[in-house]
């Protein structure tokens, strides 16, 4: 019996993605702090150790580089474990397990093992938890070949992203925006995967090209919607996965635009805008009227306090200046 | 092996003691030849060569089934010899050769088979603890008897690794051993100057059982890795093995004579005396176990065996420059 159509948040989306997995493939384990017994700490996980058991969902110690490490010796040896690191500042400890071994393995052993493990983890800024609570680490995993990076900004892709992440044979890190667990979306009638490497337009428009990462999603469809009401028809894609990036869809956008934004959480240094950013130039140079401009956080620590903090983050405000920049 | 007929000496069929000598002469002669070719310039990168500590591998892995799982260290060769490894396959990864284990990709530090369990050497102090108790937790949740073993370093125990692991492999009872190699050194530092307190105090702190052995006794390990190995697949949880030894060659193949300044020869020369392949092979002879036309039939044999396998390694082609990007991904 197929599941109807339902309205679900991104956090139920997620949780129905890991039952689904988990019922159809018994190597399909889960580990985490606090994930089990009290449901994980933003309660993604809520009611999977029950309905599953001990032997499924194991509660970890406070010890990221541990539970990485026995993730993927597990992985190595039958299993598919998918781990949630509670926040994405803490896969910090654990960058050794993901970068040193996860990543290379494969690589170092001539292709003798495969690492199916997915780190699930939250990321972003706004939610008032300052430096250590708030980071949005994208663009250091997408820099180690090996990885793939995934980051959803709907219930929809999450779940249909979160599927394919488990089913694949590499590491996947799965990026979910904290502030985005209430999101809701319409899941389709029945299973459905949502394939990595394969970006998602979300609004078709010829002026301008607005790529927009995970939450950023939200302002800029905003943003799109005020640059109607001028007559100005903004293109809004979402790469989905950042790493393999789908190139293709961004460039052909560029083309037809001629004129491109990148909007994600991460640093603006050195980060995900930048790189889109060059790759389109790169393939599209003489297609655009203008630089590719990139908006990324501050390059500052998040700050705890809410007026400092809200100014780090993109907004609707900041990609419609950009915007009347460029298009002036 | 074990149904044949027993030696009174002690538990080992004549069987057995062949091999073990045959094991540790192997490693033996791989390591030196290893030695001879890096200092003729052949061998491309780094060498840490196992010399000395070759009943530690061969003891512990004469425990194993084909299933177990061992992890190794940048110090690997002899684990993976000890777990059944192709010398020739082995030398032709040490050179950087298509035909070589990784496909040329990993060398020495990262040398692995993954049909013998063996799952890799590994570059970071401490990197196959994780990966070993990982086996440890698939084992348990598949259901399957076999067990894991770690092999590290006096260095490793102070990587903050370790604790998390094995706590973990404790609180969860998985069937892992932790077989500590101490070989007194982390790189050019003595354990005193490093380790606080008794290595296997740390692990009896977490509740893991633990034994600690002359590594340069065969028989010694052989028996304490039984009890390590037996303890983990009873699934009583995990064990901790310390073996005491040496390496000869130093760190790696840069550190010779006095380039670093950190040990004298008088320190190398007792330990030389005590080499555990000598002691095995006087052990035989004297107690009328082997003669020793049989041990020198073994070493002519390995000779052989190893000649085989550099000429093998120097003949086999380097990769396809399109080789570069496959393997990265699934």
């Amino acid at each position: 019996m197929s599941t109807p159509e339902h309205t679900v948040t991104i956090r139920e989306a997620i949780n129905e993605a890991l039952q689904e997995e988990m019922q159809r493939d018994s190597s399909v384990i889960l580990l985490g702090q606090d994930i089990g017994l009290a449901g994980g700490v933003f309660k993604v996980t809520n009611g999977l150790q029950k309905k599953f058991g001990i032997q499924r969902v194991w509660d970890t110690p406070i010890a990221e580089a541990g539970i990485l490490g026995v993730a993927v010796g597990a992985a190595m040896t039958g299993l598919r474990p998918v781990v949630e690191i509670m926040f994405a500042d803490f896969t910090t400890l654990a960058s050794d397990q993901i970068v040193n071994q996860a990543a290379k393995l494969r690589y170092m052993t001539g292709g003798q093992t495969s690492i199916p493990l997915v780190v699930r983890t939250a990321m972003g800024a706004g939610r008032r938890a300052a430096a250590q609570h708030s980071q949005s680490l994208q663009s250091w995993y997408c820099h180690i070949p090996g990885l793939i990076v995934v980051m959803p900004s709907n219930p929809e892709d999450a779940k249909g992203l979160l599927k394919s992440a488990i089913r694949d044979n590499n590491p996947v890190i799965f990026f979910e925006d904290k502030m985005m667990y209430n999101q809701k979306g319409i899941l389709p009638e029945g299973e459905y995967l949502t394939p990595l490497g394969k970006a998602r337009l979300h609004r078709e428009g010829d002026d301008v090209t607005l790529i927009c990462t995970s939450s950023m999603l939200y302002p800029t469809l905003e943003a799109a919607d005020q640059l109607e009401k001028e007559q100005i028809h903004a293109e809004v894609i979402d790469p989905r996965t950042l790493s393999p990036l789908d190139d293709q869809t961004l460039i052909r956008s560029a083309i037809k635009t001629g004129h491109v934004l990148v909007v994600d959480e991460g640093y603006q240094s050195f980060g995900v805008t930048a790189e889109i950013a060059a790759r389109i130039t790169e393939a599209a140079f003489d297609y655009l009227d203008e630089p590719v401009r990139r908006l990324g956080a501050l390059d500052v620590p998040v700050p705890f306090a809410p007026s400092l903090e809200d100014l780090t983050i993109p907004s609707t405000t900041r990609i419609l200046e950009i915007v009347h920049e460029m298009l002036a | 092996m074990r149904s044949q007929k027993k030696n009174k000496n002690n538990e080992l069929t004549l069987e057995q003691h062949l091999q073990l000598y045959r094991v540790m002469v192997t490693i033996r002669k791989f390591e030196e030849t290893v030695y001879d070719v890096y200092s003729r310039g052949i061998m491309p990168g780094l060498a840490h060569l196992y010399t000395g500590m070759e009943a530690v591998a061969t003891g512990v892995c004469g425990n194993l089934t084909p299933s177990d799982n061992v992890t190794s260290t940048h110090r690997g060769h002899g684990h993976l010899i000890a777990k059944g490894g192709d010398p020739a396959q082995m030398f032709a990864e040490l050179l950087g050769k298509s035909s070589g284990y990784n496909k040329g990709k990993g060398g020495s530090m990262h040398i692995a088979d993954l049909s013998l369990g063996m799952l890799g050497a590994n570059g970071i102090v401490g990197g196959g603890l994780g990966i070993a108790t990982g086996a440890g937790l698939s084992a348990k949740v598949l259901g399957q008897e076999r067990v894991s073993v770690a092999f590290f370093g006096d260095g490793a125990i102070n990587e903050g690794l370790f604790y998390e692991v094995a706590n973990i492999a404790s609180l969860w009872q998985l069937p892992v051993v932790y077989v500590l190699e101490n070989n007194g050194y982390g790189e050019y530092t003595t354990s005193d100057r490093s380790t606080a307190g008794s290595a296997a105090g740390r692990a009896e702190a977490l509740n893991i059982p633990t034994k600690t052995v002359d590594g340069n006794s065969i028989l010694d390990v052989h028996e304490g890795a039984a009890w390590a190995i037996n303890h983990a697949r009873s699934g009583a949880g995990p064990a901790f093995l310390e073996c005491k030894t040496y390496r000869w060659r130093g760190h790696h193949m840069g550190d010779q004579g006095d380039t670093y300044g950190y040990r004298n020869q008088d320190e190398i020369d007792t330990w030389m005396k005590k080499c555990p392949i000598q002691r095995y092979r006087l052990f035989l002879i004297d107690s009328k176990i082997l003669p020793e036309f049989e041990l020198e039939k073994v070493d002519e044999e390995v000779q052989q065996l190893i000649n085989q396998a550099v000429e093998f390694a120097k003949a086999a082609p380097y990769p396809d420059p399109s080789e570069v990007y496959t393997d990265v991904y699934a």
